[in-house]
Parts: structure tokens; sequence; C-alpha cells
């Protein structure tokens, strides 16, 4: 699996292609960790819409991220398409705890605004 | 009546569970599935193996061992076994959002997303000998839409 990073602002962009499984799940949270407290990041985007294939340890992933996030203050977005990753964030009750786009402009955008 | 099957047998590494969804994925496509159900098959036997790894063996090493079976009516039945710690309470452990593990990063979602994209699961269990999950699933009759 790929991951892309980009920094807008305090803002991270994190973008995976291929498939978050427990193991790409690890190395993606390693390297959140260093780029969260290297960079001085507030908020964070999980761009999942180039993912072709996701289980329960990439909403781990991001249940983890957002608390990290959610303790200073920020605000995490998840921008995914497909019906996979739809059934399992539902399944997850992620929605309640964060915004979901179409894409990772319109989450930058009000993501800046918040 | 069983048509075909196969066993495969890893190290419990999490860079194996790829090579896992793959080897099921390729094995099932036999049967002719919908790519949902592919993906759905996929999911759970990432779910089983990721179970047996994390939570079987924790940081020891063992072996993961996974038997598929096809049958007549076009049921596929994958068994995901290992010889880890087993669990003390299967009841409790199938709870949503019940982790064995103080992981703050584990959803605790393995379970139900195993039950839910498959037809059946039956987890068998004994503390310190093991875990085998039983999943099967009927493939529908897709010639037509293939």
């Amino acid at each position: 699996m790929e991951i892309a990073l980009k920094l807008s602002q305090n803002t991270l962009i994190v973008s995976l292609t291929g498939e978050l499984d427990h193991h790409a799940a690890g190395r993606t949270r390693e390297l959140l960790e260093r780029a969260i407290t290297e960079k001085n990041i507030k908020n964070l985007i999980f761009d999942f819409s180039k993912l072709s294939f996701m289980d329960s340890s990439g909403i781990g992933m991001v249940i983890g991220r957002y608390k990290l996030i959610k303790s200073i203050g920020g605000h995490v977005a998840l921008v995914y398409s497909g019906r996979q990753v739809e059934r399992l964030v539902e399944m997850s009750g992620l929605k309640r705890l964060m915004k979901v786009y179409p894409d990772v402009t319109e989450a930058l955008t009000d993501i800046k605004e918040a | 009546m069983v048509e075909n099957k196969m066993k495969l047998e890893f190290l419990s590494k999490s860079a194996n569970e790829g090579f896992a969804r793959a080897a099921v994925a390729a094995f099932a496509s036999q049967l002719d599935p919908t790519l949902e159900e592919l993906a759905d098959i996929k999911t759970a036997v990432s779910e089983g193996v990721t179970n047996a790894i994390v939570h079987g063996y924790g940081h020891a090493n063992g072996f993961v061992t996974i038997h598929c079976e096809l049958f007549a009516d076009k049921t596929i039945r994958i068994t995901i076994q290992d010889e880890g710690q087993g669990i003390e309470n299967v009841e409790l452990a199938r709870q949503p959002l019940y982790t064995m593990s103080g992981d703050s990063e584990r959803a605790g979602m393995g379970f139900i997303v195993m039950e839910t994209f498959m037809d059946s699961m039956q987890v068998d269990s004994t503390p310190g000998t093991g875990t085998t999950v039983t999943l099967t699933k009927k493939i529908a009759d897709n010639t037509s839409a293939n």
C-alpha cells in the first residue's frame, strides 16, 4: 500500500492507495505519529478514495488518530468511495465522530472554515 | 458434496495477510462470484487471519492454517485456525466492539464483520490450545450476469 502525505497549513492529507489491512494500518500509524509530532498538525483528512480494499484495521487506525487529534482540539475528516469502505464505515459508527466527504477539496474547505 | 478443496499454512506475520486474502479469493473464483461477493470473502478472511495473528499468537510466532472447500451448490466453506492462546469466553468476544487487546488501535469489529459479510460464522476455541473460525458463503448463480 502506498501512503502519500500532503500538508496544507496545519491540515495533513493522508492519501492511501492499495489495500489497507492490519499490516498497512501499522505502517500508516507509525508514519502519522511522526508527522503529527514533527509538523505541528492540527487537522487530518483521510483520503481512502484510491483504496482497493479495507478491513476493520483501517477503522481502528482512524479511530486511534481521531482520539489524538481531538485531544489537541483539531478535526478529522474522511474521504472515500465504494461499497466496501461504505459498509465498514456504517458498521463502525465512524460518521458519528467525523464528517465524510466525496472529495479532498470539499473536506479541506470545510475543515479550514471550522 | 465437496468438489474442490485446498489447505494453506503460513507464519503468523501481518505481511502474510494480503497473501492469504489473495489465495482464498483466487480459489473462490472457481465459483464465479461477483466482485462484491469476492470482496466480502476477502474482507472476512482478512478479519479472521488478523484475529489469529494479533489475538491468537500476539507477539509469538505460530502458524495460521486455512482450509477451503467448494461445494456443488456453490457454497464455500473457509476455516481459519490458529494454535494460539484461545478465547476464554467466545460469546463475550463476539460482542460488537469488544476487543481482547489493550491496544486502542483495535476496533473490535472482526467478528461482526465476518458474521455480516458471510452467510454463517462458527467460533470454536479452547484456552491454551487455539481457535478455529468456520465461515460459509453461498455464491449466487451469476452465470447470466457474467
